[in-house]
């Protein structure tokens, strides 16, 4: 635990963090230590990030989702994350909010891929409602088909994760990364990348969309804000993420042995 | 023959297993959910199952998790030579975009691992008591086995876990 809890009545704590431009390593770090050692609710919020980076899930295999010669010749950063999941380029448009929360955080709610998902869908319903046809689709936010959010998620035996890169704005060219995945749901019907994804800020303006997600989570939680320093003591640990860099030979190597 | 083949469309129908390996019991249970609950194994509050063999055991994920968790996609499995710890993460699943911690029922020695799974991880969800086995732990304290649940018991848990959410 760190530092005293008080329970607003009916509500749990939850502890909301707030970055704007933090590398996403250090965001998914920070997310993957909170998992696996802290025993307290969380809500991060970072409102973009640093430098273009390609994230893949912990599964992704590198020749099959990205055009590497095209990444190792622009020296696009590429991480393999903690969660499972799919392949994101994120930027400084990028928004990304991240859920950590005990099992019984929230009440009734089975710790499952599908029910959390179903609980996230439900919460950031209220975050859109009466704008632009927003649901979870197959397991991704949109609006009617146009996929504009990508969440993955991680579950502990206590625990579990759900975050989200919201497309708040992209660069077209950034897109051109990332190959067509083979695993798709079925909605995207083989749509290209351009044709698959919109901008969030089509909808609503940035601030109002943060503002909005956090009063949306303040309907379940009791939320607390903390800041980096409050909680830095305790983060330095002996813990070690598995999010990590992919390094160039990595890559080369995995498109030599795909015959790229 | 006849009747075997009525009662295992009757079985796929209910989506009950019915093995007819002669190393596992033919005896199941039913919980209301439909999951595969198998005698013969011990089962954990995480929804792991162990089936200790003489020296050795075998662990898994059960009936019920492969079907909440969704179709697995892959399977994360550690080196053999290396130990599990009680209650404690030997691996995961990723299913649905996420990736799910299986916990050991026991502590031991890894002996094996499954490494089918690396190809077809599928198997977790066909066959998660036979082919999706996990790994194989030579254990360390066999009594950590006698608090674990059998077969009825964890039915009676599946069943109220489902009906509590």
């Amino acid at each position: 635990m760190l530092l005293p809890q008080t329970r607003n009545i009916g509500l749990p704590m939850m502890n909301l963090m707030r970055f704007k431009g933090l590398p996403i390593l250090q965001q998914l770090h920070i997310e993957e230590q909170l998992l696996r050692t802290s025993s307290e609710n969380w809500c991060i919020i970072n409102d973009g990030t640093n430098d273009p980076t390609i994230v893949m899930g912990v599964s992704g295999k590198p020749a099959e989702l990205l055009e590497i010669e095209s990444v190792l010749h622009d020296q696009v950063p590429v991480i393999r994350r903690f969660t499972g999941g799919g392949t994101v380029i994120v930027d400084h448009e990028t928004i990304f909010v991240t859920f950590i929360c005990n099992k019984e955080a929230v009440p009734d709610l089975q710790p499952y891929p599908r029910s959390i998902m179903s609980w996230s869908g439900s919460l950031y319903s209220k975050v859109f409602q009466g704008i632009g046809d927003f649901r979870l689709r197959e397991n991704d936010y949109v609006f009617g088909n146009h996929k504009f959010g990508g969440n993955a998620q991680s579950i502990t035996k206590n625990k579990w994760i759900h975050h989200t890169s919201f497309l708040w704005d992209f660069n077209v060219r950034n897109m051109a990364y990332l190959k067509l995945p083979k695993r798709a749901p079925a909605y995207r019907s083989a749509r290209g990348h351009l044709d698959f994804i919109c901008r969030l800020n089509d909808y609503m303006p940035r601030s109002t969309f943060i503002d909005k997600t956090v009063e949306a989570a303040g309907t379940q939680f009791s939320l607390r804000s903390l800041e980096l320093e409050a909680i830095e003591t305790c983060l330095e640990t002996e813990f070690r993420p598995s999010t990590r860099f992919l390094t160039s030979e990595e890559l080369e190597v995995a498109a030599a042995v795909a015959g790229q | 023959m006849a009747l075997r083949m009525w009662a295992s469309s009757t079985a796929n129908a209910l989506r009950i297993s019915c093995t007819s390996k002669p190393h596992l019991s033919l005896v199941f249970s039913f919980s209301r959910c439909f999951s595969t609950v198998l005698d013969g194994l011990k089962y954990s509050s995480s929804h792991e199952w162990v089936k200790h063999d003489g020296s050795v055991a075998t662990i898994g994920i059960t009936d019920h998790a492969q079907d909440h968790l969704g179709e697995v996609v892959f399977v994360e499995l550690p080196e053999p030579g290396g130990s599990a710890s009680q209650g404690k993460g030997f691996g995961a699943v990723e299913s649905v975009k996420a990736t799910s911690d299986v916990n050991s029922p026991i502590s031991g020695e890894i002996v094996e691992v499954n490494s089918k799974l690396t190809e077809a991880p599928g198997l977790i969800n066909s066959s998660p008591y036979e082919e999706g086995w996990m790994i194989k732990v030579k254990p360390s304290s066999p009594s950590e086995l006698e608090p674990l649940m059998g077969s009825k018991e964890y039915t009676k848990f599946c069943e109220e876990e489902d009906a509590s959410h």
